[in-house]
């Protein structure tokens, strides 16, 4: 690889340190984008309103204004609550985003880590979130959370098992589970010897990306799968309790999760990074530009922002499932097609 | 061996995360809550994985994530909260055999002890510890679906055991 920009010179603690910022930046940036462009104003077009129009123009500032809220609000905690997991619970999820960054490549050079195990580590660390939302629901002391915290549980498992085997095909198709080289095949890929747009593996994994996004849904607890937080039934299920801080850290997870698995979406299934290396005659990681270090983050953003919109886009159109609507459509439908989905893939890799 | 030898990053590290298992072991069979002692076992599993990230097997590590933490321990505490799981102490959590237990765990320490031992003694997997690299998926992947096949197709069948077992024990008819 060529020089790397992180790597200059500096002591191990200075590249750490870089490294965490980076990661802060690149967890909350996306979270407060989604927010404010999506949550605030896109849901506010499809409902004929304009959304918040005071704070700042167009009602740019109002993300701070409610940061601010929430922070001046009261910490409260439940007399009858387990105090400490309490507490802990919304940290547990945010740790777990914070972690999926960690693996996402922005650049040929700028990455957090280059594990040789990428996309293990990613569906190994997104199932850690499952743990701080069933013990923030158990914890709240209160049969609404419980309640809520266990079809989280529930739904979270039963989507884990189609993004695992979504993922899969990917894998089999590039031959790595390195994020970085996965992005290296698809760009310096080709379609029937045309390499013009390199080989995205969305045209080729199509079943797999539309069966990965179903499941990032599922696993955001988005409406039309948002059963453990239905506000008609069970007030805000596992959050019903938190107030303040807390909240808002349950808050800042949800949508900074979408963000980086729109990051790792793009990375898995459009190429990530990259443009087709055919346009500029690299065919090596080593030869490719140091300035993709710049344009590369810009190209994920762009790609992210895509994504996340798809994502927001079902949330604000679609009726919720039933509880058991939505186990069958996991186990009976998305399952036995993933499986099928890697049974072609192997046998076409084996075959060319 | 110097003490310079045992001062390294690494055997440091391993101290602070072993005591720290240590700790969350003796804490899961002596706290009164069920939730809580499901909570430090997470700690204990979270440790290994931790033991095995410091012997750079990081594939292993992230098994041990996924498999432990993510699904084991999390149908674990749904199964018990949606049982049995008050908030607060319960004193009738302490099993009346517990003296038992004492001598035959300590048994299991000595055997799995003495087998480490005799098996590599004094052997280095790597004589430099400055050179220990990853170790590559594919070369896992070979060793399973090479020489170690038929264990991993017999480990497999376990598993079908235990589905078939929890079929049974849910049907109805």
């Amino acid at each position: 690889m060529s020089a790397s920009l992180l790597a200059a010179d500096l002591p191990y603690w200075a590249q750490a340190l870089l490294r965490v910022l980076g990661g802060v930046v690149a967890v909350l940036l996306p979270a407060g984008t989604i927010v404010y462009v999506f949550l605030f104003k896109m849901m506010s077009f499809m409902q004929s309103r304009l959304g918040p129009m005071e704070a700042g123009p167009y009602g740019s500032m109002q993300l701070f204004a409610e940061v601010g809220k929430w922070l001046q609000k009261e910490d409260i905690t439940p007399e009858r609550a387990d105090r400490f997991i309490f507490k802990i619970a919304p940290l547990v999820v945010l740790v777990s985003t914070f972690l999926l960054v960690a693996v996402v490549p922005f650049g040929p050079d700028a990455w957090f880590t280059n594990f040789e195990a990428g996309v293990f580590y990613m569906l190994a660390v997104s199932s850690v979130s499952v743990l701080g939302i069933l013990i923030a629901g158990w914890a709240s002391a209160n049969k609404y959370s419980l309640l809520g915290g266990l079809r989280a549980a529930g739904q979270l498992i039963a989507y884990e098992l189609p993004m695992v085997l979504a993922v899969i095909g990917v894998i089999i198709q590039a031959g790595t589970m390195n994020l970085q080289d996965i992005v290296f095949a698809q760009n310096a890929g080709s379609m029937f010897g045309w390499d013009g747009l390199g080989n995205p593996y969305i045209l080729t994994q199509f079943v797999g990306f539309i069966i990965f996004m179903i499941a990032v849904q599922a696993e955001l607890t988005q409406t039309p799968f948002d059963m453990p937080i239905a506000e008609s039934e069970l007030v805000s299920g596992y959050m019903t309790e938190y107030s303040g801080f807390r909240f808002l850290t349950f808050f800042i997870a949800e949508f900074a999760t979408a963000g980086v698995f729109s990051l790792i979406a793009s990375v898995l299934f459009l190429g990530g990074w990259g443009i087709p290396f055919a346009w500029f005659g690299w065919d090596t990681m080593d030869s490719v530009d140091n300035w993709m270090n710049v344009v590369g983050p810009l190209i994920m953003v762009t790609k992210m922002m895509l994504l996340s919109f798809i994502i927001m886009w079902v949330r604000f159109s679609y009726p919720r499932f039933r509880e058991d609507q939505l186990q069958r459509f996991a186990w009976k439908v998305l399952v036995p097609v993933s499986l099928v989905n890697i049974m072609i893939t192997a046998i076409l890799k084996v075959a060319f | 061996m110097l003490a310079a030898d045992l001062l390294v990053a690494q055997n440091i590290g391993f101290g602070i995360i072993a005591l720290l298992m240590v700790v969350g072991a003796l804490r899961v069979v002596t706290v009164n809550n069920v939730v809580h002692a499901a909570l430090w076992l997470v700690v204990v599993l979270s440790g290994a994985a931790a033991q095995y990230l410091l012997l750079s097997a990081e594939f292993v590590a992230i098994t041990q994530v996924l498999v432990y933490v993510g699904a084991v321990m999390v149908l674990f505490l749904f199964g018990t909260m949606l049982t049995r799981a008050r908030i607060g102490a319960e004193n009738d959590l302490n099993n009346k055999n517990w003296k038992i237990a004492i001598p035959v765990s300590l048994l299991m320490l000595g055997v799995m002890s003495w087998v480490i031992v005799d098996g590599f003694s004094d052997e280095k997997l790597i004589d430099n510890p400055g050179e220990m690299t990853q170790v590559p998926v594919q070369l896992i992947s070979d060793d399973i679906f090479g020489p170690y096949l038929l264990p991993f197709w017999a480990l497999s069948f376990v598993l079908l055991v235990a589905v078939i077992g929890a079929i049974v024990l849910a049907r109805k008819d």
